[in-house]
């Protein structure tokens, strides 16, 4: 069981409540492709990632940054039990999808790298902690059924 | 991994971009580091403050931050460049090369909060790609 304290908490949901999900989905996951582009090996039915403007302006890369953000809203949703809560979507990545768990981090990464952007100063490092925890704790319930 | 001609232009430009910067960048990277890596703190331990601002930290940072800088001037032979850095921390220092990456995420993060519009997904994958081969660099001697 993760232990929270009172400034973790508040700071996740502060964050996700003020976010744009779209903008951030979208643009976290085209900053991924961009930046690691090995993981473009998981969208080959995407049509053009061929460059960065075409990777960034790509409405299947932002529909799909869309889905992969909803997903972690159910995280922000079941702070105390993300493991139970990411059950079937550990399964999902593993048997469906065989993404390789080394991924998570590397778009969680980038999902911070564009947090950090659109908060700015506000994004200080005790936020930053509280943020990278978050996703840690994530990622980790992604692997969890990873034989 | 190795750095294109393009990548080190637009390593040169944006760093041209943040130059007046640069110590401050230096200083938060760091001090975020301390923060969201704690177990970084064990390479300090002489220090009396660990803190985003302290003496230590800012001054470090700056050490850290102007070798970097120089590094972009070398970027042609980082190796080379590097060497007797590399000597120093395999050697001196002894940090464990996993912690360069952790350092390197930092400072991107901090780029990303200071330059927002200019620190696109095309300066991300070339920064990140010179801190690699930076921290490469500055591994070499290890063993």
């Amino acid at each position: 069981m993760v232990e929270w304290t009172e400034f973790e908490r508040t700071t996740i949901q502060d964050i996700f409540s003020k976010m744009n999900y779209d903008v951030v989905g979208q643009q976290s996951l085209a900053r991924c492709l961009i930046v690691y582009p090995w993981t473009q090996r998981y969208f080959g039915n995407f049509g053009n990632l061929y460059n960065a403007a075409a990777i960034m302006g790509n409405p299947m890369v932002a529909a799909h940054g869309k889905v992969v953000l909803h997903g972690l809203d159910r995280a922000v949703k079941n702070m105390d039990n993300i493991k139970a809560a990411y059950a079937e979507l550990s399964v999902l990545h593993s048997e469906k999808l065989h993404v390789d768990p080394d991924n998570f981090r590397l778009l969680g990464d980038c999902l911070t790298v564009v947090v950090a952007a659109q908060l700015g100063a506000a994004f200080t490092p005790e936020v930053q902690a509280a943020f990278q925890k978050f996703l840690a704790v994530v990622i980790s319930s992604l692997r969890r059924q990873y034989q | 991994m190795s750095l294109t001609a393009k990548d080190k232009d637009v390593v040169k430009a944006f760093w041209g971009k943040i130059s007046s910067k640069a110590d401050a960048i230096g200083q938060e990277a760091l001090g975020r580091m301390l923060v969201v890596y704690p177990q970084t703190k064990i390479y300090f331990a002489h220090w009396p403050d660990y803190s985003l601002g302290s003496a230590q930290v800012n001054k470090h940072g700056k050490t850290v931050m102007r070798a970097i800088t120089d590094a972009v001037g070398k970027m042609d032979d980082l190796i080379g460049g590097l060497s007797s850095l590399s000597d120093l921390h395999a050697t001196t220092l002894r940090v464990d090369p996993g912690n360069f990456k952790i350092l390197s995420h930092n400072i991107l993060v901090t780029l990303a909060v200071h330059f927002p519009a200019d620190f696109t997904a095309e300066v991300h994958v070339a920064v990140d790609k010179f801190l690699a081969a930076l921290s490469a660099a500055l591994a070499d001697k290890y063993r």
